[in-house]
């Protein structure tokens, strides 16, 4: 119950934030920041509790934007319907790449996703209708009645899309799936042993997971007006999605969150400041150090600080 | 008695290399049944094929009269087959109580029951294997006499039908040992039926009913455990030619 | 299209030549990953940290082969810190393990990868020898020499790793912990030890392959992002663990490779790599000869 509260806090204050504040830019951030508490939080659904690491955040990305932008070009379908579409989209994505190589050890699955974003890129490269290589502009309609404006519309929505994403990973991560999922990641062996599905539940984890991504994509084509191939399977995408958790800390639904607030936040910044490739330059060695060092994230460190006087 | 595990031909070959030949046995309800043989006899190769962590090559493996053969583990675990590992692979990230909920959850309650009750039911376990005061510390933090006991804690968990022991007391002292057998000898008073892989000799004889010796892949010998220490093919193969 | 004897010949040709090379570039991952069970997505990178290496070299006026070998013994060490890194911080410690192994080394390959670009930009680097811009004609085919002088500096390094792993102690020693490490253990050998030897020759080669990945064309930064996935599919296809594998799965990409090239293009010769590493995946996991 306290979660919900403060979720829905949360959401309120991303309103609040719409209505009060006048500066455009404010919204541009915003809505990268949220958009990467989503990958990170999808991410982490089938990475920190499955134990499963997933390089292919790109293609179940890069599917739902492709998907939303398509339906929007052919049918003029509304924003709603066309996130609905990339859930399905990037979730039968997940479902199938999963059903194949989720039978393998973690490092094929991993290898097997990297396969998965050359092939989903090479086919929009290839898709005239898409836009191909050059890309597809898109005319945007008027934003939906109470916004005045469609960034901030958009903001808002990645706000509550936020959330969502959040409370269904807490919910997988407090259930009996949850458990399956964290008894495969110490042991698949014993986990079988003791009864757990473990390939049906690596698959669950992989749809919700790439359901979610395609859901984080979905409103990107809208949100930049144009869409193209290159930028839309960025390896950025990747990276943030994988970083975030490790970082943040891969045990509770706060450190996808937390580590995406971060980075994200650091990617602003140093991109605009110095260079992108410094940006990832220090991701990489944050990743590395924490891996190392921090295993379990800032959360674990967060909790090795003795807060309460005994 | 009808027969509860019966064991037809069963091969298993990595590569070139052949592990099982042909292994036929039948186990029957309530038995207290011991496997030994020398290392990389396999023994642990045929419980895997009989739990479903391995697949079989060839011959079948029926429990219950149902075939079992093409059934993942899990399957195998919900009708009643339950084993523990020859090297512990306690679930470390979770408390010892922790790690008796998965296959209560996942084997006895499919998602029915709330956590409150399986806990309950936990703990009963722990209390038996003498872990009850471990509940609350994490599994990676155990000795490896404890991690033992939770390997057979959580087979327990499972309430299996019948329950294969894999080599559960090595390391452990004469009391322990002692202790361990009770605990299989109350199980299977209760009507489990046991399986018990050990090198220990004295508790092999001591607890089963029927021993059957493997080396090199194929079952050398069967019979009580007074046929099988004189057995003079038994003593070769421990023993070297 | 029109089918032609001739181009099918030509691209059969080239495939070999390319398989080799790429069944060269790979064998250090079969080695460490194939072997050693290291999840070592940073193989590339680290191949590619080599090319730029030689291209260094290369402008010093070494040619470039000369620094491919010259490099191998401090990758070698580089290796040996690396796998020993590795070990403390990740096979020590079980449980979590193989998550943050993985990540560990996408970490080491982003940081390789952007390393180059700070440290030479985006563009593509070439090096310039007796061999590189002259080509063969052998009836109506021209094939470029620098392919030939890689294909062979390739047979050359498989032939002595393969005597190395079958003929020598620590070779055999190396295959040994691969297969049943607690019996090597029983017999008195450290296995980390072996092991660390074992992942350093894999990166010292690496180091002689990068000199033959610049030699064959252009590298940028981003060319590890490629050969993962060619890397990859030749040790899958292989199966772990099989050397001489390496040479059949490497010759197999090569010649579907350059097929592709030929009738569908460039931009589809890439995604024949990992096409290839998802239809083994699929199918027979433990590749050809696998265990």
């Amino acid at each position: 119950m306290r979660f919900w509260i403060l979720a829905v806090a949360v959401f309120l204050l991303a309103v609040l934030a719409a209505v009060m504040l006048k500066n455009e830019y404010y919204f541009f951030a915003g809505y990268t920041v949220l958009m990467f508490v989503v990958l990170a939080t999808a991410w982490n659904i089938l990475g920190g509790y499955g134990g499963y690491v997933n390089f292919g955040t790109p293609a179940f990305f890069g599917l739902g934007a492709y998907t939303a932008a398509v339906l929007f070009k052919a049918f003029a379908l509304p924003l709603a319907l066309q996130i609905v579409a990339a859930a399905i989209m990037s979730g039968a994505l997940g479902f199938a790449a999963g059903l194949l190589t989720l039978r393998l050890r973690g490092i094929f699955f991993a290898i097997a996703t990297i396969a998965l974003v050359v092939i989903m890129e090479t086919l929009f490269i290839n898709w005239r209708y898409a836009g191909g290589a050059t890309g597809l502009q898109l005319l945007r309609p008027p934003p939906i009645w109470p916004f005045q404006s469609y960034t901030t519309m958009l903001f808002v929505l990645m706000a509550g899309l936020a959330v969502m994403a959040v409370a269904i990973a807490r919910y997988i991560e407090i259930s009996w799936i949850g458990r399956g999922l964290r008894a495969i990641r110490d042991s698949e062996e014993a986990a079988e042993a003791s009864g757990v599905p473990t390939l049906k539940l690596k698959v669950f984890a992989c749809t919700v997971s790439g359901a979610l991504m395609g859901v984080a994509g979905a409103p990107m084509p809208m949100y930049l007006s144009f869409i193209e191939p290159a930028s839309t399977f960025n390896l950025n995408y990747a990276i943030g999605a994988l970083a975030s958790p490790m970082i943040g800390g891969t045990a509770h639904y706060l450190g996808p969150v937390i580590g995406a607030v971060l980075l994200s936040s650091l990617q602003q910044i140093v991109t605009v400041t110095i260079s992108n490739e410094v940006n990832v330059l220090v991701v990489g060695v944050m990743l590395v150090v924490f891996v190392v060092a921090a295993p379990d994230g800032i959360l674990g460190l967060l909790r090795k600080i003795p807060w309460k006087r005994s | 008695m009808e027969a509860l595990l019966k064991v037809r031909d069963v091969s298993k070959h990595f590569g070139g290399f052949t592990a099982l030949a042909q292994v036929s046995v039948e186990i029957r309800a309530g038995e207290r049944f011991g496997l030994i043989g020398p290392n990389g006899s396999g023994k642990t190769t045929l419980i895997n094929c009989i739990s479903g962590a391995l697949q079989n090559d060839g011959g079948s493996i029926v429990f219950d009269g149902e075939d079992v053969s093409a059934l993942p583990a899990y399957q195998r675990t919900r009708r009643g087959i339950a084993r523990s590992f020859q090297i512990p692979r306690p679930f470390s990230s979770m408390s010892v109580l922790e790690n008796l909920v998965v296959p209560l959850e996942y084997v006895r309650h499919r998602g029915t029951l709330h956590i409150a009750d399986t806990r309950a039911e936990a703990l009963e376990i722990l209390r038996i294997v003498g872990l009850h005061d471990k509940a609350q510390t994490q599994s990676n933090r155990l000795t490896q006499v404890e991690l033992r006991k939770l390997e057979l804690a959580r087979a327990m968990a499972a309430r299996p039908r019948l329950l294969i022991s894999d080599e559960s007391m090595a390391g452990l002292s004469g009391n322990e040992v002692d202790e361990v057998l009770a605990i299989l000898r109350t199980l299977n008073e209760s009507g489990i039926t046991i399986i018990m892989i050990e090198h220990i000799m004295q508790a092999v004889m001591r607890f089963s009913q029927r021993v059957v010796c493997l080396d090199a892949g194929r079952i050398i010998c069967e019979g009580t455990p007074e046929q099988i220490v004189q057995n003079p093919e038994v003593q070769r193969a421990y023993l070297g030619a | 299209m029109e089918f032609s004897f001739e181009l099918l010949f030509e691209a059969v040709v080239f495939g070999i030549l390319l398989g080799c090379f790429y069944a060269a570039v790979s064998i250090g991952l079969s080695v460490s990953f194939g072997l050693l069970d290291v999840p070592h997505v940073a193989h590339p990178a680290i191949m590619v940290f080599g090319s730029y290496c030689t291209f260094v070299l290369a402008g010093l006026g070494l040619d470039p082969i000369v620094a491919g070998i010259v490099l191998m013994p401090p990758f070698f060490l580089l290796g040996m810190v690396v796998y020993r890194f590795y070990y403390e911080a990740f096979e020590r410690r079980g449980s979590d393990a193989g998550v943050r192994g993985i990540a560990f080394f996408f970490g080491v390959a982003l940081i390789i990868e952007v390393g180059l670009i700070l440290g030479f930009g985006v563009d593509q680097r070439t090096v310039e020898a007796a061999y590189i811009g002259k080509a063969f004609s052998v009836g109506d085919m021209r094939i470029p020499m620098r392919f030939v002088v890689a294909f062979g500096v390739a047979l050359v390094l498989m032939t002595a790793l393969t005597l190395y792993m079958s003929k020598t102690f620590t070779g055999r020693a190396i295959k040994a912990v691969a297969q049943d490490e607690q019996a090597l253990r029983l017999m008195g050998a450290n296995p980390m030890r072996i092991k660390q030897w074992a992942f350093g020759i894999a990166t010292g080669v690496s180091a002689l392959a990068g000199a033959m990945l610049i030699i064959i064309g252009p590298v940028e930064p981003a060319l590890d992002r490629v050969y993962i996935g060619r890397t990859f599919a030749v040790v899958v296809l292989a199966g772990l663990g099989s050397m001489t594998g390496t040479l059949a799965a490497g010759l197999i990409l090569g010649i579907s490779e350059s097929i592709v090239l030929m009738h569908f293009g460039a931009s589809w010769a890439p995604a024949v790599a990992f096409g290839l590493l998802l239809v083994v995946l699929g199918i027979r996991p433990q590749g050809l000869f696998g265990r």
